[in-house]
């Protein structure tokens, strides 16, 4: 009676979005207050406040705190949000397309993918016109979306019904292979190791506010069109066939849910290398909390998905200082042991029927 | 309604289903039919749109299949899989509601009170109400079945496509499903194609069977018609027999076991026979093939157990079954296992005999009262009493009976029992008039079903003159006795 009550509590959407709410908050506040230099949290807020609003003035406020919050903690941590939230949302998307909870960006090997085309962007500076400094992000897209499509195909190929396992696998083989060549590229071109380590393990320390500027624009437009597509995601979890029973055009909606999927994590990884198991874990633990319709899941998942990046960023950076750890490190050691979870209880779940 | 015009196809290069046309009118419950491999679950993926076909078009309501669009098609068509993937935890309710998709159109698909009672109508109709708020993880596989069932019915669709729909199904859900499905398609004028594994089930609610073979039609008929046991036989390779639903007009088909047990010699006789004060019993070693008028186990059925029990002139028991069936349990017989009379006669009366006729014998066992003879031509000046039976005659016959010889084998025995009555000049103390029975009388004709078949049971065949003659001796006996017991 207890724990019915209690998911009852949890199932009321509003009560949801306000919890997930506070959790962003929350860590956005505790992402630019802690650091060499602590910021006091009401500080912050009139910092934000008038550089919002314009409404206090910050005569009064000491001037490294300003330039400590705007110049240097800000950004990053929105850009941290605007990365989990990325992952988070595309995540939970893949996972509703293809009826598989191990799924996110990076297990699928997408993310690496996105990152060979970051790669070969940065270190062999190219640039196309018209677009400049997207070029960075398109390529990444590009290179996201052509790896999903090679994943899902070659997976059909080994097993027509394509099973949850056989995908994953599918994912890491393209994972390290696509690993070891951004190594093997890194290290052609001269550059030291930390460079290696910051493109597979991710990073998202000095990026500054020109990053957010290449980001935001994709995260948008990505999230948007997987929210509009909420309904024929919760239908696809059900099955293709069954969801065109329902009446969605499954081609057209995997297509397109696919390649918003690619756009989020593309963007994602250009700016920030390829940081795993975001995806996985995130929608893994809203569904668990407010359920599986993706028409709450999905804005629930950015909520979460960006706290929760915020928070591992700022552990990345503050566990071993003034050595700063690839945020990748935190993100995989609580993401694998929530990987291996969940493969158990599904093992465990096949057998009882 | 449903037009299928010389559709062929299949997954690849070799067509799985070859020139199939037919037609399903409006509020039909059109069942399909065939072997596994047989190619009915890709003709319900074609008509669902889910397959592809090379040649030949599938008309609904008039349209091609193609010119539809996904959403148009789901509005009219909906589909009940038999397997359905679920990997997350969605409620009972939010799976039901997926259903009213193809119906939510316009950018934000906003969700209106009518599809809130189409879901909870529906849900109401497939007994998940209650389960609304389960995760559907949590159900059992004939509850899921019916949470799909109800989300095809939210598609508020004209034409239900169903893949073995009671597949999943405990036996009282699969009857109650499928009339619910009956009841609609008459009521609402709902459009059903299924596929059927069970033929009988199949038999007793379709209007209209397909049967195919190979990819091709065999058959698109009534049931009676598609149900014949050659063609059955030809199809599934397998041996069954067709037979009469015993309540409505429907066709049946039983399977018969591969006989490989060694066929013992059986033969009733007076050996197997018992007289006791209370009963009479005979009991046989294997069930015998019966048809009998017994006050249990009577009509057509299987028995290894006869009972014919005294009981005394005033008996009188407003539920006599129930009464006969606990005496039976009291005596160490299982009712259902067992026919039994009654008969206010002195069971050391009993006459009983055998005759042996060529490659097969028969045993005669009669207690006979005339009590209460009638006249059957002038019955109607009897005021009806029922009264314990006086003349109950077993027939058991060592042989193979057809139905017809069973028939045949009442009749012969019901002649010879009247000329017997004729013959000791037995008078309806009514009427005044030579009896041809007593009221209450009761038969039983008992086969092994094993050795010689016997076809005809008339009364000069080989078998109906042994009954007759068996029939007559017993019975004028049997009259005799219990008169010299009257005059002492």
């Amino acid at each position: 009676m207890q724990r019915l009550s209690i998911q009852k509590f949890l199932n009321n959407k509003v009560i949801a979005y306000v919890i997930a709410g506070s959790f962003l908050l929350f860590s956005v506040l505790l992402g630019i207050s802690i650091g060499t230099v602590s910021v006091p949290i009401f500080t912050i807020i009139q910092i934000l406040l008038s550089k919002l609003f314009g409404v206090i003035s910050i005569d009064q406020i000491d001037p490294m705190f300003s330039s400590i919050v705007l110049n240097i903690r800000l950004p990053r941590v929105i850009l941290a949000g605007l990365v989990g939230a990325s992952l988070a949302i595309a995540g939970a998307a893949f996972q509703g397309l293809l009826r598989n909870p191990l799924a996110d960006p990076y297990t699928l090997g997408v993310s690496s993918g996105a990152s060979v085309g970051a790669v070969l962007t940065l270190f062999f500076q190219i640039s196309l016109p018209i677009i400049g400094s997207f070029t960075l992000p398109l390529l990444s897209i590009l290179f996201s979306w052509a790896t999903i499509f090679l994943v899902l195909a070659f997976a059909r190929k080994i097993e027509r019904s394509m099973r949850v396992e056989t995908i994953i696998l599918t994912g890491i083989i393209f994972s390290s292979f696509l690993g070891a060549f951004i190594s093997l590229m890194i290290a052609l071109t001269g550059d030291e190791l930390r460079q290696i380590i910051g493109w597979l393990l991710g990073s998202v320390s000095m990026r500054g506010w020109e990053y957010i500027r290449i980001i935001l624009p994709f995260f948008v437009l990505g999230s948007i069109i997987l929210i509009f597509n909420a309904k024929e995601l919760n239908a696809m979890s059900f099955g293709e066939e069954r969801a065109h029973h329902l009446g969605v055009n499954v081609q057209k909606r995997k297509l397109i849910i696919l390649t918003a999927g690619s756009i989020l994590t593309g963007a994602a990884v250009a700016v920030s290398g390829t940081i795993g198991f975001v995806g996985l874990v995130i929608p893994h633990l809203s569904r668990l909390l407010w359920g599986p319709d993706h028409r709450h899941l999905l804005p629930l998942s950015i909520l979460t998905g960006s706290g929760f990046l915020i928070l591992a960023d700022l552990i990345s950076r503050t566990i071993i200082s003034p050595t700063e750890l690839p945020i990748g490190v935190i993100t995989a050691l609580i993401g694998a042991p929530v990987f291996a979870l969940i493969l158990l209880q599904r093992k465990r779940m096949e057998r009882s029927g | 309604m449903l037009n299928v015009q010389h559709v062929a196809g299949g997954y690849s290069d070799e067509y799985i289903l070859k020139d199939i046309s037919f037609e399903v009118q409006k509020g039909e419950l059109f069942g399909i039919l065939g072997p596994n491999g047989s190619g009915k679950t890709t003709l319900l993926k074609m008509i669902s749109g889910i397959l592809p076909f090379v040649s030949g078009d599938i008309y609904i309501k008039g349209r091609s299949l193609k010119e539809y669009h996904s959403k148009q098609l789901a509005q009219i068509v909906a589909v009940l899989s038999q397997h359905s993937s679920q990997s997350f935890s969605y409620t009972v309710k939010e799976t039901v509601s997926l259903g009213r998709y193809a119906h939510q159109t316009g950018w934000f698909q906003t969700w209106g009170e009518k599809d809130e009672s189409i879901v909870q109508k529906v849900m109401k109709q497939t007994g998940i109400t209650s389960l609304q708020n389960k995760t559907i993880q949590e159900l059992s596989g004939g509850e899921k079945q019916r949470v799909f069932l109800a989300q095809a019915l939210a598609q508020e669709p004209e034409i239900l496509l169903l893949d073995e729909p009671t597949n999943h199904l405990d036996l009282s859900y699969q009857k109650e499903l499928l009339d619910l499905l009956k009841n609609w398609t008459a009521e609402t004028g709902l459009t059903v194609l299924s596929i059927f594994h069970d033929l009988n089930l199949a038999g007793l609610y379709c209007d209209r069977l397909l049967l195919l073979e190979n990819g091709s039609i065999n058959i698109n008929h009534i049931p009676n018609e598609v149900l014949r046991e050659e063609r059955i036989r030809a199809v599934y390779h397998t041996d069954i027999q067709k037979h009469p639903h015993p309540r409505v007009p429907a066709p049946q088909m039983v399977l018969l076991p591969e006989k490989n047990q060694v066929k013992k010699n059986i033969q009733i006789n007076d050996g197997l026979l018992r007289v006791t004060d209370e009963f009479i019993e005979l009991i046989s070693p294997v069930p015998l093939r019966t048809m009998s008028s017994g006050v249990v186990g009577s009509g057509t059925g299987w028995h290894p157990a006869f009972v014919n029990r005294h009981v005394g002139k005033d008996y009188n028991c407003s539920d006599h079954r129930a009464e006969m069936a606990l005496f039976l349990k009291a005596n160490g017989f299982e009712p259902s296992e067992t026919v039994g009379m009654m008969t206010a006669v002195f069971l050391e009366d009993v006459t009983f005999k055998y005759f042996e006729g060529t490659g097969f014998s028969i045993f005669v066992v009669v207690t006979a009262g005339v009590g209460n003879a009638v006249d059957a031509s002038k019955s109607d000046l009897h005021t009806f009493e029922a009264v314990p039976g006086t003349i109950n005659t077993w027939i058991f016959v060592n042989g193979e009976l057809t139905e017809e010889a069973f028939i045949q084998s009442i009749m012969t025995a019901t002649e010879a029992k009247t000329k017997a009555l004729h013959d000791l000049n037995i008078h309806d103390v009514v009427t005044g008039t030579i009896a041809t029975g007593t009221s209450t009388d009761s038969i039983l004709i008992a086969a092994t079903q094993t050795g010689e078949l016997l076809e005809y049971a008339g009364t000069i065949t080989p078998l109906g003159k042994l009954i007759g003659k068996a029939v007559y001796e017993c019975t004028i006996e049997g009259i005799r006795k219990s008169q010299k017991r009257k005059r002492l």
